[in-house]
């Protein structure tokens, strides 16, 4: 809400056929300024590394203008890694502002939904266990691909297990705390049991990482991502009401337990393309709706504004991680080091109120 | 009866393993003076150094945490509270992983007091945090809290684990939560430890319950809210903060047999956490023999066990709405 506005509820309508936006100024202003920021922190990711490049000669070279050794060393090596953390931070910034919004609660994120510790199960037994059908599985379609199928059941299995005459957030929320206990025990077990030189490889993947993205591998994640945000955008303008509590949906005309339904969805295809993409990386989908939020003074979580906190996020502790600390520790590291802090604040404001 | 099926459950235990003991060995191996016979040697070294520690280890701990577990969920006046899911457990892996990373310890006598103090820190910023102001009420956000905690610590146990691999290969196995492999030496103090947080613990049960009755009325009826809730900060850490510390985190079990206590007693907290502090043993016990037995000749740790069971009673409580929205 804009702070000047005398009476928001006379803020101007813009109305586009039968859609209509209330026009915010400030929201779309905010959202503009942070996808700049997001882009400069992009061109900069791309310039660091063993080949340093400026800055200008990175513009040049995505324009299509730059010289070979520039095109060869930003299109073919840095660009998938940036692109990919710019992607799966969109993706997570939007399912972690659809959850918080279907659970109403500011602590929610799609981790929790078991997406997280069903693929993580997933992928750490398809590095640790070695011949026979796993070692089928991972030559055919990757340990993402897998990840993404095991991340994608357990969150269905969830769904369903809180399934009882609708869904309820509450439920949802503990039912989802529960499944991941499960997903983490079997984890644990699995690693306990393992090679060590597999232990070190699967625990890369257990916190999220964005080393060694591939073109194929971010390709899959835009598209997915591009779809399921056009699906979301779709369905989103049913979704402001939804903050109010069912009963109020329900009598200003949302069919809330249908929207719901395909916004969950959304959300848990979302992060599943995330987790696929860079592994399980923390927080970003907790704390970039709540950023966003603050940034933008709006009541509920901004969709458009949480996905660009969420690349902003990912790309900038991308490059904090490549730049300012000693080893090659990956990126979820820096996203659990902002997170942890900002949980404890946003525990400490739910707790006053 | 809980004492008869405890006593029971702690003979099985004693019998059953990779190699099977007759009730007969059992006592030998228990009671007779040491001889020459190569097989009653046998015997008794399995029984004295293997079977016996870990007996008494699955009983004290699960003691710790069932009574823990009960405690933590009557201060806290939450349905949801439970030592593992709070956090406590990974705040206990943390100064593990980084003990082992900084100081190079090998064996767990060393870095079962770094456990401690991570699994007391933890327990105390998460207990604080659940207890600010009116938050204390909502099972949601404390669960929420504690998940987040544990996410936070475990990427921040990851980056520790990354970069030492001597310390990953520790904590892999410390972290499935297991009661075999821990001698005496690490035994008798977490013992003492578990004592002194079980007499702080009974002191305060009559306390409990005026608690429940609400805050304003415990006040009007003479309770130092304050003070209560110190002692009751220190039992949980300390019962807590113990048996992680000998046996990895184990997650659930003080929920579980919290409720399971409740329902055999009904809400006096008098009867109810001396329950669950059985109720824990039983549970863990039976758990660790169950891990023994069914993945021969290897071993499915107590922790891993014990999560397989109570999330899925975890989620019945849910399905059944025990846990309301405050």
């Amino acid at each position: 809400m804009n702070g000047t506005d005398v009476k928001p509820s006379v803020a101007p309508g813009l109305r586009l056929g039968g859609v209509s936006f209330v026009w915010r100024p400030w929201l779309v202003l905010v959202t503009l300024l942070l996808a700049a920021v997001t882009f400069l922190v992009f061109c900069l990711s791309i310039g660091v590394g063993d080949f340093p490049i400026g800055l200008p000669r990175v513009l040049a070279t995505i324009l299509g203008r730059g010289e070979q050794v520039d095109e060869f060393v930003i299109m073919d090596l840095r660009m998938p890694r940036a692109l990919a953390g710019v992607v799966v931070g969109i993706a997570l910034g939007v399912s972690g502002a659809i959850t918080q919004s279907v659970a109403r609660n500011p602590l929610a994120s799609p981790d929790i939904l078991g997406i997280t510790g069903g693929a993580g199960a997933t992928a750490v037994f398809l590095v640790t266990a070695s011949g026979g059908t796993a070692a089928a599985i991972v030559d055919s379609v990757g340990v993402s691909a897998a990840a993404l199928v095991g991340g994608l059941g357990t969150g269905l299995l969830v769904y369903f297990l809180a399934w009882r005459r609708g869904i309820d957030g509450f439920r949802l929320i503990l039912i989802g705390i529960s499944v991941s206990a499960v997903t983490e025990a079997i984890t644990t077990w699995l690693l306990a049991t393992a090679d060590i030189r597999d232990v070190a490889r699967s625990q890369a993947w257990l916190v999220g990482s964005l080393d060694n993205r591939s073109w194929s591998e971010v390709q899959v994640a835009l598209w997915g991502t591009l779809v399921l945000l056009a699906v979301v955008a779709c369905v989103s303008f049913q979704f402001k009401p939804m903050h109010l509590g069912d009963d109020v949906a329900a009598g200003l005309g949302v069919r809330h337990s249908a929207v719901r339904a395909a916004l969950l969805l959304c959300a848990v295809l979302l992060a599943g393309v995330a987790v696929s993409a860079a592994g399980p990386v923390p927080f970003v989908a907790l704390v970039a709706p709540q950023a966003a939020m603050r940034l933008t003074r709006s009541p509920t979580p901004p969709i458009p504004a949480s996905g660009v906190v969420g690349a902003l996020l990912l790309t900038g502790s991308d490059l904090l991680a490549r730049t300012a600390l000693p080893v090659g520790l990956p990126v979820g590291v820096v996203t659990a080091a902002i997170g942890g802090p900002f949980l404890v604040h946003l525990l400490v404001r739910a707790n006053r109120r | 009866m809980l004492v008869a099926i405890l006593v029971a459950a702690g003979m099985v235990s004693l019998a059953v393993g990779a190699r099977e003991l007759s009730p007969g060995e059992v006592w030998h191996g228990l009671f007779a003076a040491p001889d020459s016979d190569r097989r009653l040697t046998e015997i008794r070294l399995i029984v004295q150094t293997v079977r016996v520690p870990r007996t008494v280890l699955a009983i004290v701990a699960g003691i710790a945490l069932g009574v823990g577990g009960a405690l933590f969920q009557g201060y806290t006046r939450n349905p949801i509270a439970d030592t593992g899911l709070l956090g406590v457990n990974s705040g206990a892996s943390f100064a593990v992983v980084s003990a082992i990373a900084v100081f190079g310890f090998s064996r767990p006598f060393q870095y079962v007091w770094f456990a401690f103090l991570g699994a007391a820190v933890a327990g105390v910023v998460v207990f604080g945090l659940a207890s600010i102001g009116r938050g204390a009420g909502n099972p949601l956000t404390l669960a929420l809290a504690g998940q987040g905690v544990t996410v936070f610590l475990a990427a921040m146990t990851t980056a520790v684990a990354l970069s030492d691999q001597k310390s990953l290969n520790a904590l892999r196995f410390w972290n499935a939560g297991s009661v075999a492999g821990i001698g005496f030496d690490v035994i008798w103090p977490v013992t003492a430890f578990i004592a002194v947080g079980l007499v702080l613990a009974l002191t305060t049960l009559p306390t409990v319950n005026l608690l429940n009755l609400g805050e304003d009325v415990a006040r009007g009826l003479g309770v130092n809210i304050a003070l209560s809730r110190t002692v009751g900060i220190a039992a949980v850490t300390l019962l807590a903060g113990a048996a992680t510390a000998a046996c990895g985190p184990i997650a659930f079990l003080g929920l579980m047999v919290a409720h399971v206590a409740r329902y055999l007693t009904g809400p006096d907290y008098r009867w109810l956490v001396p329950y669950a502090g059985l109720l824990g043993a039983v549970v863990l016990l039976v758990c660790d023999i169950v891990g023994r037995l069914v993945v021969r000749p290897g071993e499915l740790d107590a922790g891993v066990l014990v999560a397989l069971l109570g999330a899925p009673f975890f989620a019945g409580l849910v399905w059944l709405g025990k846990f309301k929205n405050a």
